[in-house]
């Protein structure tokens, strides 16, 4: 007789699913963690940054031993015109010390190790195997999962759907309505090799250091949404990512977008004698807080994208996973020392979710996206403005300064009147202030 | 019934480059997976055993992590699994490797020797049949189809595919087969199949429980010597002529004795 049973079953092996069956493993409990690709990794996207925060709580130290590609040391921010770029940046000693803030990833190798941490903690790891369905009792509490194998049933008395931003698991066991299309957004992404002194040059980098350029503007042609360039070892993810319904609405392809991104002269210079090498695509559950499904019921947890635990603006998402995952985990091994797997004693996990940072968080934003795509001006008026602002006070050529700040004020207002500059900051304000 | 199915690990030629420069694999981060063939081999063994019921013993020989294929054959059904490692295996061409692997089949005696038709690094195919000369089975190479299996009279029935079209044989067990890949359709593990897999500790064998002649092993025992390795040159299009019927009869005619020069010269 072949064991199935377990005490607690985990769907998906990215970094929330993968963080909930290591910490549940660690404290001693049987965990199978069931994950549909090849290989861990294999089927999972992101821009390719990880936290450190969230990480270092579920592997201390974990940069001693994880494959990272670069500490990033700098974060960079550009607002670009149809020629000209604006850039804001940031780099300070501290995040390029342990415990460092963020690291870029490929989650190939990222994921493979993670869930090698988690085996080695103990979680039983199920590969290739695809979950279709929950299991029910007579009562209707979740007491298992129903694989695509033959003989493919697994029971525990709770079950994590971690299985990513299509969750299939908690479709089926109808708790996620199908995703709307104002609430995810499409990401692609190449990874472009480039040879590693290349990209020290090219972006001003130091040692294993690195640097993000978040790009905000012409790029995404008035669609909600972001361009991306991350600096590796010796490839660059670069992406371009926008919800989903403006690329319908605005008839835009996602290959065209990001060939004009690459091809826009502020960036084209960076990326020149790269070579793709892969290229990818992906959703992002950009609802936010007013978006997100119900997270507990009796014997089932959501955790990571499947729960909507994503903050677009700040470009954050493994990190709302992983703690989601250990968050999940903790409220799990409390529900086994109580042998009680109700939703009531299950709803721990939103009690430590909405008191930490990843609810707040997703509060603080909650209408941000509306706000965004309400307001379109800041997405190709502004950056416009600013660049010709810029572009106006920086050439030497005579004119007075105080004519020039008239003449810039001016121009400014053509584009915009003083009262919807002041409605904007107000709006901006309320929305992520 | 007791079936062995040879399995190498073999890396994923279709991520293997050659180094343009060393002439040499670049085997650096190049996947390692189950010799295709082999799965083939290990399918046909696993609906014998549907069929009629048997014992079906996966082995490798190979470095520790050879144990992956291993699991994988378990996962789609094989009932063991033994995995030969040892330093002094290491380094074995075709020769010292069917050597090897007949010392342990010796060991299990089965009445049937699944392996595929070759494997896809090194392409010789000449592994299968060389365990079969070393221990007297029946060799049947380029097998896509059993169509019975009788271990009381001793017999199978099997079909192959030869190049003048399929010819059905009988022959004797104990046989060693060599399947191609259009035999059958690799299956989807089950799911206790799977768990068992990802359990599985396999028997390790090495040199003290096989016994062999240390001097014939590995890459002592090895007489092939690898003169050069090279990418084969692309094949350049043929050249077309267009004519009308009279003046192609004309062209092949002038052409024919030039071709026929060229080719007895690339000989």
């Amino acid at each position: 007789m072949i064991e199935n049973k377990f005490d607690a079953i985990v769907v998906g092996a990215g970094p929330a699913g993968t963080s909930a069956a290591l910490v549940m493993a660690q404290s001693g409990l049987n965990v199978a963690l069931v994950e549909r690709g090849d290989f861990p990794g294999s089927k999972n996207v992101m821009g390719g940054q990880i936290y450190s925060k969230s990480l270092n709580e579920i592997v201390p130290e974990f940069w001693k031993e994880a494959p990272l590609e670069r500490v990033v040391a700098e974060k960079r921010f550009w607002f670009l015109s149809k020629d000209s770029k604006v850039s804001v940046a940031h780099k300070t000693p501290k995040f390029a010390q342990p415990p460092y803030n963020s690291c870029t990833v490929l989650r190939a190798k990222f994921d493979k190790w993670f869930v090698g941490k988690a085996i080695e903690k103990g979680a039983f790891y199920i590969p290739e195997t695809l979950v279709e369905d929950v299991i029910r009792d007579n009562k209707g509490r979740i007491i298992g999962v129903k694989t695509g194998r033959a003989e493919g049933e697994l029971y525990a008395p709770v079950v994590v759907a971690a299985d990513g931003v299509n969750s299939l698991l908690s479709k089926a066991a109808g708790f996620h309505p199908e995703l709307s299309p104002e609430n995810v957004a499409l990401a692609v992404k190449e990874i472009i090799a480039m040879p590693r002194n290349r990209i020290q040059d090219l972006f001003d980098l130091e040692g294993e250091q690195g640097c993000t350029i978040e790009i905000a503007g012409e790029i995404t042609k008035g669609m909600v949404g972001v361009g991306f360039i991350y600096t590796n070892k010796t490839t660059l993810s670069v992406g371009v990512g926008c919800i989903l319904s403006d690329w319908v609405n605005y008839k835009m392809s996602p290959y065209d977008l990001i060939e004009e991104m690459k091809n826009h002269p502020v960036v084209k210079p960076l990326l020149e004698g790269g070579q793709i090498r892969e290229y990818l695509a992906h959703l992002i559950p950009e609802g936010g807080y007013n978006a997100m499904p119900l997270l507990v019921s009796d014997g089932f947890l959501v955790a990571g994208d499947a729960g909507m635990m994503v903050n677009g603006l700040h470009q954050e998402g493994s990190n709302l996973a992983m703690t989601s995952g250990k968050m999940a985990a903790e409220t799990i091994i409390e529900a086994h020392k109580k042998g009680d797997f109700s939703a009531r004693c299950l709803s721990l996990y939103k009690r430590k979710l909405d008191e930490s940072y990843v609810i707040k968080d997703l509060k603080k934003y909650r209408n941000s996206y509306a706000y965004l795509e309400g307001n379109r001006q800041l997405l190709t008026t502004y950056p416009e403005i600013i660049n010709n602002a810029a572009t106006e006070f920086l050439t030497v050529d005579g004119v007075p300064k105080w004519e020039k700040q008239k003449k810039i004020f001016r121009s400014t207002l053509k584009k915009r009147n003083l009262w919807g500059l002041i409605k904007d900051a107000y709006s901006a304000w309320r929305a992520f202030g | 019934m007791k079936i062995v199915v040879c399995i190498k690990q073999v890396p994923d030629t279709t991520d293997v480059k050659i180094d343009p420069v060393t002439n040499t694999l670049v085997r650096e981060g190049v996947p390692s997976i189950p010799n295709p063939y082999d799965m083939h081999a290990l399918e046909m063994a696993l609906q014998i055993k549907d069929k009629y019921g048997a014992d079906v013993i996966a082995v490798s020989m190979g470095p520790p992590q050879a144990i992956d294929v291993l699991k994988k054959a378990v996962s789609l059904g094989a009932d063991e699994a033994i995995l030969l490692t040892d330093r002094v295996f290491a380094g074995a061409d075709t020769w010292a490797t069917s050597y090897a692997l007949a010392g342990a089949i010796a060991k299990l005696n089965p009445d049937l020797v699944m392996c595929g038709k070759q494997a896809i690094d090194g392409d010789t195919a000449q592994v299968g049949p060389g365990i079969a000369t070393r221990l007297g089975l029946t060799q049947l190479t380029y097998v896509v189809n059993f169509k019975n299996v009788d271990v009381e009279k001793k017999e199978i029935v099997v079909e192959r595919k030869l190049e003048e079209g399929p010819e059905t044989v009988a022959a004797r067990l104990p046989a060693l087969l060599t399947v191609l890949k259009e035999a059958n359709e690799i299956r989807y593990a089950s799911l206790p199949n799977l768990i068992k897999s990802v359990k599985l500790e396999p028997q390790v064998w090495d040199n003290k429980v096989l016994g062999l002649d240390p001097d014939l092993l590995g890459l002592k025992g090895s007489p092939t010597q690898v003169v050069k390795i090279f990418s084969p040159p692309l094949r350049e299009g043929g050249k077309l002529i267009s004519a009308s019927e009279e003046e192609i009869v004309k062209i092949v005619d002038q052409l024919m004795p030039q071709i026929r020069s060229e080719a007895s010269c690339a000989i």
